[in-house]
């Protein structure tokens, strides 16, 4: 196992080497991961397909367009997110640079998930390298075509030494975080992010955890349910419901529950036809443990629709559970597969109630014609991420943040948040060697007479506003004076 | 602590931050609304603030007051219920910690709890939705321990920590005027403070002219005898006090050196001739005493600071803006100070907190309110415009594809993404 320490170590002297601290090199090497999405697109979607059962169109879908955008958008704006943000100063402060510096945090390490194996690779890495980081990239091995293709491209196109693929399983990850990284970027189950998170305090390395939990899917009387029902199955099925924000489980009144799965059921034959097993855009479920895992929650259940599986092929049919109980194994564990249970509720205050009793989630769904009551459900729950009236979709704007909160994941990422969270903003103040004169009141002996210029200094009893400033302006100099008179 | 200290830190750095949060609590609370992309355009996107639930802040001993008030300030800003931990070592603070509060703010929501280091231990193997800490020397060991604690239930955690601040002096530089500076930081509250100058790296030559110009400030600031002076403070506790004197064995004594085992109290002091190697330069002192460490040049005591670990904060000093901005820009630290310390807290636009051993989070003003504050992303949709969404239903198909390359490479240049 020492060789995750020389990989470590090789990229940790690279980056003190500090080449990956220009803009230039990061542009370089962000154009470079661009024109590898492009040039081995096919290698890609291949290795993607292999994994998942995803057909071409999907994945490129779900996969790179996701990231072609992300590498544009801080292709474009790497410059202004990396140019130090000047603060607002004080009276003490007004002759001094005072400004944020954004600097990288040094050797990072980012491990991906299996259910979107290149995306939860590449968006991170895309905004650590922006961010000036050196950075370690461990592939999930369930997905384990991806990890090859990864393992093999990236270092035909980044500099390798900075930017170095660690394989493996088990044993190799627990390795690997043993060792002293600058920021850890996990996404996959809670469970796991405890022990990562334990590893990183070991060296006191902040993290980002992307985790899971059950996402609740809150459909309202007064809605128009056969949008959203489609909305729902196609965030629900996508990916075989392998998706940390598919709307995991429906909280919804009795009276509707009927026309939800008619309309479900309506809409699973437009996307898949009669025989999904059949239908090139239905994936199937990673591997054998998985694809039991999923079957057995079925088990006592109410199927309402499909419940089919093939064990050879890892398939399960897209299925509806009604009049789930919330004690049901189905109701404890993030579902991640193509099971949909439907629990009935009396009222949104029941519904918001339920919601609140469980751990956070990833995100929250709530289907309604009334706004107001949208707003509530906002208001009255807490989450990771909402979207209102359709499913997923908050994931794709990329300037909202992408974490989860509690067991769902802490902190966030996408756009500039990833850039951010990849950064240390070091807070800098240059001051004036000369201008001793104000710095009197505060060195002893003091006095109470210093003590009321300090107050008058720090205090923030002033407005803000060009006058405001200038009678400030004018009141520290004067200020100035005086000190220098008294106490020089 | 002396008097102008107490009020400087404690209260008038405190004030600041209740005006800053209450002039701008309604601005920062509200959705902050984002640009969207093509698909979303016709959708309200925003960023809801939403609190955590219940944070825990453990304050430490060195500034009881400024260190649990500031941190509590974001904490309810943000709309949490705060359970405060002030330190047990400040028998006086805490008292009057646990006495006062809970008759200005409401007893359900905000709960003082004192305990010492074993039931500390059991408090934290509770499950809070955020932890704050704040440490003193040897925090960096405090700081795992939290954060392990934490790691059980997946709490975000802020931890401030300390290290060895490095100050730089280079040899183009008013000497007098940076060893007031350099004096006021390191024997501010007798040297217990986390962002003091823990020891000055600068060449022979500056050395010379240093020694007479740092002598010369702690008089006008102390007189002749320092422990008669009514302004410079005394060290927290016997057994801290063991710890400060023993450091005092390194390097040789040039000014100051007297303690007082009784009075706990312990000269502004400047050692020289050391080695990197010594006791005193390997751990934060936190106390009244200022080694001087010979560099032949800036490029070596880069390299020096460089060789260990990450500090809360770089200080530099010197005339030529060339060689501060050197230090800055070859160095990492939580934050840096050119030509001054201490000052850069005085700041609420600045955001305050340490990297790598240092600690991991920030706050201060309006940080302080992020950082207790989860940033939820919301996207509230249309429920009409259907028609739009069948680019991304299956079946999939080539001629939806490239409707959606098309669509998202034209719009490439607002970074866009569709689906």
């Amino acid at each position: 196992m020492e060789r995750m320490q020389e990989v470590v170590g090789r990229a940790r002297a690279a980056f003190n080497s500090g080449r990956c601290r220009s803009l230039e090199f990061r542009m370089q090497q962000l154009k470079a991961l661009e024109r590898m999405v492009q040039e081995k697109e096919e290698e890609i979607l291949a290795a993607i397909k292999a994994d998942l059962h995803k057909v071409g169109h999907n994945a490129y879908s779900h996969e790179i367009l996701g990231v072609l955008g992300e590498l544009a958008l801080a292709m474009d704006k790497l410059p202004s997110w990396a140019a130090p943000q000047p603060v607002k100063k004080n009276l003490l402060t007004m002759r001094d640079e005072a400004y944020i510096c954004l600097e990288p945090l040094g050797v990072v390490l980012i491990i991906g998930a299996w259910n979107y194996p290149f995306v939860l690779i590449m968006q991170p890495l895309i905004g650590a390298i922006a961010a000036g980081n050196a950075v370690v990239v461990k592939p999930s091995e369930i997905s384990e075509n991806t990890a090859r293709m990864v393992a093999d491209l990236l270092p035909q196109y980044l500099d390798r030494e900075l930017y170095p693929v660690v394989t493996g399983g088990v044993p190799e990850t627990t390795e690997l975080l043993t060792q002293r990284f600058d920021h850890i970027l996990y996404t996959g189950n809670s469970t796991v992010g405890k022990i990562v998170m334990a590893a990183a305090a070991k060296h006191l390395t902040p993290v980002t955890l992307e985790l899971g939990g059950k996402s609740p899917c809150y459909i309202d009387k007064d809605c128009d349910l056969a949008v959203a029902c489609r909305r729902i199955t196609w965030g629900k099925y996508m990916n075989c419901g392998q998706t940390c924000i598919a709307p995991d489980y429906i909280i919804c009144d009795p009276s509707i529950q009927s026309k939800v799965v008619e309309n479900i059921k309506a809409t699973l034959q437009e996307f898949y036809g009669e025989d999904v097993k059949s239908s090139p855009d239905y994936e199937r479920i990673i591997n054998k443990h998985h694809f039991r895992r999923v079957l057995g929650l079925l088990e006592g259940q109410k199927i309402a629709h499909g419940g089919e599986a093939d064990e050879a092929s890892c398939f399960i049919a897209p299925t509806i559970l009604t009049d789930v109980s919330p004690e049901s194994k189905v109701m404890e564990e993030e579902i991640f597969g193509p099971v949909l249970p439907i629990l009935t509720v009396k009222s949104v205050d029941e519904a918001i109630e339920f919601i609140n009793r469980r751990e956070k989630p990833l995100a929250l769904y709530v289907f309604s014609n009334n706004k107001k009551l949208i707003k509530r459900v906002i208001s009255e729950t807490s989450s990771g991420g909402v979207t209102g009236n359709d499913v997923i979709m908050h994931f794709f704007l990329s300037t909202l943040p992408f974490g989860g909160v509690g067991n769902s994941g802490m902190g966030a990422y996408h756009g500039k948040h990833s850039f951010e969270t990849f950064s240390h903003r070091r807070s800098c103040l240059i001051k004036d060697l000369k201008m001793e004169g104000t710095n009197k009141l505060r060195y002893p002996p003091s006095s109470q007479k210093k003590v009321g210029w300090a107050k008058f200094f720090l205090l923030k009893r002033f407005n803000k506003g060009r006058i405001g400033l200038f009678i400030l302006a004018l009141l520290g100099i004067v200020a100035a004076v005086v000190i220098k008179v008294s106490f020089g | 602590q002396p008097l102008f200290e107490a009020e400087f830190s404690e209260i008038l750095l405190c004030k600041n931050e209740l005006h800053e949060t209450l002039n701008n609590l309604s601005h920062w609370m509200k959705d902050e609304h984002v640009h969207k992309n093509l698909v979303t355009r016709l959708d309200s996107a925003f960023i809801r603030k939403d609190p955590y639930g219940v944070v825990l802040i453990i304050a430490p001993w060195n500034y009881p007051i400024h260190l649990l008030l500031v941190p509590l300030i974001g904490a309810i800003a943000a709309g949490n219920c705060v359970v405060i931990k002030p330190s047990e070592i400040t028998k006086n603070s805490e008292t009057l910690v646990a006495e006062v509060l809970p008759g200005y703010l409401d007893n359900d929501c905000f709960a003082v709890v004192t305990a010492g280091v074993q039931e500390t231990t059991r408090l934290l193997e509770n499950k809070f939705d955020y932890i704050f800490f704040t440490g003193t020397s040897c925090s960096p060991s405090v700081g795992r321990i939290v954060m392990t604690a934490a790691a059980k239930h997946l709490t975000p955690v802020t931890l401030e920590l300390g290290g060895k601040n490095p100050c730089y002096v280079s040899d183009t530089c008013d000497v007098q005027n940076v060893a007031r500076r350099v004096a006021w930081g390191r024997f501010f509250n007798a040297g217990q403070t986390c962002i003091a100058p823990d020891y000055v790296l600068c060449s022979a030559a500056m050395q010379e002219n240093l020694l007479p110009a740092l002598h010369k400030a702690i008089t006008d600031f102390y007189g002749p005898n320092p422990r008669e002076s009514p302004d410079f403070g005394r060290i927290m506790g016997d057994k801290q006090f063991q710890r400060v004197q023993a450091l005092l064995r390194s390097g040789r004594v040039v000014i100051g050196g007297q303690t007082d085992a009784e009075e706990r109290y312990i000269a502004p002091t400047v050692l020289v001739d050391l080695q990197p190697s010594d006791p005193i330069m390997q751990e934060e002192i936190f106390g009244p005493i200022l080694p001087i460490v010979i560099v032949a040049n800036v490029d070596e005591a880069i390299d020096f600071i460089n060789s260990r670990e990450r500090p809360l904060v770089v200080y530099a000093f010197s005339s030529d803006d060339k060689v501060v901005n050197q230090v800055l820009e070859r160095t990492s630290s939580g934050g840096f100070c050119g030509n001054d310390t201490l000052m850069h807290v005085t700041l609420t636009s600045l955001p305050f907190g340490g990297i790598g051993n240092s600690g991991l989070g920030k706050y201060h003003g309006k940080f302080t309110f992020d950082t207790f504050t989860h940033h939820r992303g919301c996207l509230h949709r249309n429920m009409g415009l259907e028609a739009l969404n069948a680019l991304r239903y299956p079946p999939y198909s080539q001629q939806k594809l490239g409707i959606i390359r098309v669509a998202s490479e034209v719009k490439r240049k607002d970074a866009c993404t569709l689906l």
